[in-house]
């Protein structure tokens, strides 16, 4: 089942091409890898569908519906969610705090301003479960600021998937973490997707990680899709080798 | 938030029950003069606790809250010139919308931009403030202000007329103040522990990420503006009553300065700190001003050494210091 | 009509002392990104110098037409002044939240302020003697001061200047650079210390010629750094913060805007510029000539 699809989209920054008519597919449940050299134009496709940018031309179908005017509250309603590449946390608040506030905005409570946030069970229960699935549970009480950058990636992660979103963009996740630590990311991301809670778009260059869990692949080059297939679909396409490598294309 | 259980509030309450209680004991120690001086310090404490939910909570610099604290009092002194208010409900119950429907406004425009312009746009919307009242004399007294009489407490239930009544005044007055302040206090502490208080700091902290989970930046901090501004009319409100006369000085930017001056002494980062610089600076500006002409550049002088040597100020410096005793201990 | 052509004159008049003003505020920010809160008390401190010096020059039985020597060293007093408070006020906070950036600089304008009513008292100064040394002139009926253009040609002048400097020299080159990318300037070896007290100390110069020329023709008042401030901030809105050309053109805009409300609705001027600001925000943020 389509969950998410791009029509023809097109955006250009002066001279670049970032996204020169592209039609994304994503299937719902599956778990996608988006690779391609730097400038390829990945990040400005999910800052796209994420409305982080204004496409110049080209529609956006999320469940069948037409989001490409929406606004990213609208788009977070619907059920598109992001992280960031570079991580984007709240310094001040306690990795808890980061957690809680990314479910209190969920369920519309940020307006709750005669309630006191400790005595919602609710969301502490949830926090906690989250915190559990992301393996952060013993760093509850520490302020954002104050995490390894490893854990601060999961964190980032983590608030994104707090939001319970049904279609969850992260951008280059493991990026500036230890190889351990990658594992560690991507494990938890992988389960997640595959209790069936989440579909998952992942920018990643290390082709590595995205052979070992992605479902599938999806490769744009220069703004415009270049192949479209399983692990082991790409693996044995010439023109994705060739890229990867940095020989010329076949003609 | 805690995350494991739900903590317990009770040494909070506790804590805050001791206080309370030494504040009211405290007027039969210290005598009158020095009474005074301390409902003018909760005064300051109201304002600078109100104007930290914008500096300190939500991240914005507000350099034009003179504006709110002079609304408050203005409003007073005409209730009391051309409508013959005496009480101090009506006039709290009368100022505080007035208060709120000006923050509300000056927050509309203001909460358009951040940062340097958030900051000139509130200094710049004071000013008109001040102009207007300054030049519009025939309706606010000018620069000679208005008087205000003593006001009648507890819906005209007391009244203070005939001999000794400037100290009866003076000894009721402030436990009146007391028990407005330890309102303050504790719906402002509802506030900024509620899911509202927690999507400010997150505003405050990553204006971008706090989007990206949905939540309406500027209703927020104007609603937050709403709120600040209303507290510091309070005090306002508070204030004049007491002074005997508001003049336009209150709606000049120096004075919004000593707003920013309190939470910065107390420390902006601590709940408690705009409380207790309000209370410090009344006591350093009086003796300050007794002491030297140039007073605000002595102002000036330690704002600059606060920010280089004492960021987190008095509070920030005293847990800071609890807690490297606390580990020191075997 | 000639009362007209007054108006414009008076506009343009304004405007020269607004747009050193902003020019000023804006080249710092241009080049070091911070905002001076006391910036506008640094043109009240240009007033008040140049004023106190030609009340001084005049007493020593100096000549008007020699005293007008002393505009620029208004000017240069307020220069020195920022090329000692850049490094040991500014500098430690470059690397700190914005916050205490600007709580450092409403500290300076709280020190300054009082600085300027310790040295030269509460009492306004005039320096009239300079605007009456020059002729009356004659325009279509109406009398107008000559002082006035002079005025207009140093706004003029000092616009070209500051436009030669930053464009046609290998200081603005520097300038520049160091504005774009300040690691990368340091990296290729420009001291970037040295380009950023230099920027200081110009812009600095700016405001205190500003409030230098404008002195023979207004009296220095305390409060005059406050007010300079806002309608100096109105000017960069308008024209956008960092810019030049936004400089010149903010100050023309509301220095037209302000002498016609003056004319129309004294009141209410403040309210008038406030109204173009606010729309301009609305429809450019960053100003006619910005750039984020």
């Amino acid at each position: 089942m389509i969950l998410l699809r791009t029509v023809d989209l097109r955006k250009q920054f002066g001279e670049t091409r970032a996204c020169d008519g592209v039609n994304f597919v994503v299937n719902k449940g599956e778990f996608l890898s988006l690779v391609g050299s730097n400038g390829a134009g990945k990040t400005s496709l999910v800052n796209l569908i994420t409305a982080h940018l204004k496409p110049d031309s080209g529609q956006i179908l999320f469940e069948d519906h037409d989001i490409t005017r929406m606004t990213v509250a609208q788009r977070i309603k619907a059920g598109i969610a992001r992280s960031f590449q570079i991580v984007n946390l709240f310094d001040g608040l306690t990795v808890f705090d980061n957690i809680a506030l990314s479910i209190f905005s969920r369920e519309g409570k940020t307006v709750q301003i005669a309630a006191l946030a400790d005595h919602d069970d609710e969301v502490r229960r949830e926090t906690l479960e989250v915190l559990g699935q992301f393996g952060l549970r013993d760093k509850s009480s520490v302020t954002a600021a104050g995490l390894a950058q490893g854990e601060r990636k999961l964190l980032d992660v983590a608030v994104a998937y707090a939001l319970r979103p049904k279609l969850l963009f992260l951008d280059e996740p493991t990026s500036g973490v230890s190889t351990g630590e990658k594992a560690q990311i991507m494990d938890t991301v992988s389960s997640v997707v595959r209790a069936g809670t989440v579909t998952a778009v992942v920018i990643e260059h290390d082709m590595d990680v995205v052979f070992r869990y992605s479902d599938r692949i999806v490769m744009m080059h220069e703004g415009r899709l270049l192949a479209d297939g399983t692990p082991d679909e790409i693996k044995a396409d010439k023109d994705v080798a060739n890229i990867l490598l940095g020989a010329p294309l076949s003609a | 938030m805690n995350p494991v259980a739900r903590r317990s509030k009770v040494p909070l309450l506790a804590a805050s029950a001791l206080a309370l209680l030494v504040l009211a004991v405290l007027p039969s120690f210290i005598g009158l003069y020095q009474t005074q001086l301390l409902t003018y310090g909760l005064i300051a404490a109201i304002a600078a606790l109100g104007f930290n939910l914008l500096l300190g909570y939500t991240g914005l610099l507000s350099f034009g809250h003179s504006a709110f604290f002079g609304i408050g009092a203005y409003a007073v002194a005409f209730l009391a010139r051309d409508f013959g208010v005496r009480s101090m409900e009506v006039y709290i119950l009368i100022g505080l919308p007035v208060t709120a429907l000006l923050s509300a406004l000056f927050g509309y425009i203001s909460v358009r931009h951040t940062r340097i312009f958030f900051g000139i746009l509130t200094l710049a919307l004071s000013q008109v403030l001040y102009s207007l009242t300054y030049k519009w004399f025939w309706v606010t007294g000018g620069s000679d202000g208005l008087r205000v009489p003593r006001p009648t407490l507890l819906a005209g239930f007391m009244e203070f007329v005939g001999a000794g009544s400037f100290q009866r005044f003076l000894n009721a007055y402030y436990y009146y103040v007391l028990v407005v302040f330890a309102i303050c206090v504790m719906i402002m502490w509802v506030i900024v522990h509620s899911p509202f208080g927690m999507a400010l700091q997150a505003i405050r902290d990553n204006e971008t990420r706090a989007a990206f989970l949905g939540i309406r930046i500027r209703r927020f901090r104007w609603i937050a503006f709403l709120i600040s501004g209303t507290f510091t009319g309070l005090a306002g409100i508070l204030w004049v009553p007491l002074n005997g006369l508001t003049t336009p000085e209150i709606l000049y930017w120096p004075f919004s300065g000593e707003i920013v001056f309190t939470a910065l002494l107390g420390g902006f980062r601590a709940f408690t700190g705009p409380i207790v610089g309000g209370i410090v600076f009344t006591y350093l500006k009086t003796y300050a001003v007794a002491t030297t002409e140039y007073w605000q550049m002595l102002l000036g002088v330690v704002l600059v050494l606060l920010v280089l040597v004492l960021p987190t100020g008095i509070v920030g410096a005293l847990s800071r210091l609890t807690a490297s005793l606390r580990r020191r201990k075997p | 009509m000639s009362i007209f052509l007054i108006q414009i004159l008076n506009s343009l008049f304004y405007a020269s002392v607004l747009f050193l003003i902003a020019a000023g505020l804006s080249l710092i920010f241009g080049v070091m990104r911070i905002v001076n809160m006391a910036h506008g008390t640094l043109y009240a401190v240009g007033a008040f110098a140049t004023a106190w010096l030609i009340g001084r020059g005049l007493t020593a039985g100096v000549p008007a037409g020699w005293l007008f020597l002393l505009l620029p060293v208004g000017a240069v007093v307020v220069a020195l002044v920022g090329a000692v408070i850049e490094p040991v006020l500014l500098r430690p906070f470059y690397r700190r939240a914005e916050e205490y950036q600007l709580l450092v600089t409403f500290g300076l304008l709280l020190i300054l302020e009082d600085a300027i009513r310790f040295i030269w008292g509460g009492t306004p100064i005039t320096a009239d003697a300079l605007m009456d040394a020059l002729p009356i002139l004659h325009i279509g009926g109406l009398i107008y001061p000559a002082y006035n253009i002079v005025v207009i040609g140093i706004g003029a002048l000092a616009a070209v200047a500051l436009w030669a400097v930053i464009y046609r020299t290998k200081f603005g080159v520097m300038l520049r650079a160091t504005s774009q990318d300040r690691r990368m300037a340091s990296a290729l070896g420009l001291n970037v210390g040295l380009v950023y007290v230099s920027a200081f100390a110009i812009g600095c110069f700016m405001a205190g010629l500003g409030g230098a020329i404008i002195v023979p023709s207004q009296a220095a008042v305390l409060g005059m750094g406050i007010d300079a401030l806002i309608l100096a901030f109105v000017v960069v809105v308008i024209g956008g913060l960092g810019s030049l050309q936004g400089a010149l053109v903010g100050a023309l805009i509301v220095s037209f805007v302000r002498t016609a409300g003056i004319q129309f609705f004294p009141e209410v001027e403040l309210a008038v510029l406030y109204l173009i600001a606010a729309i301009v925000l609305l429809v450019k943020p960053t100003g006619l000539f910005g750039s984020a």
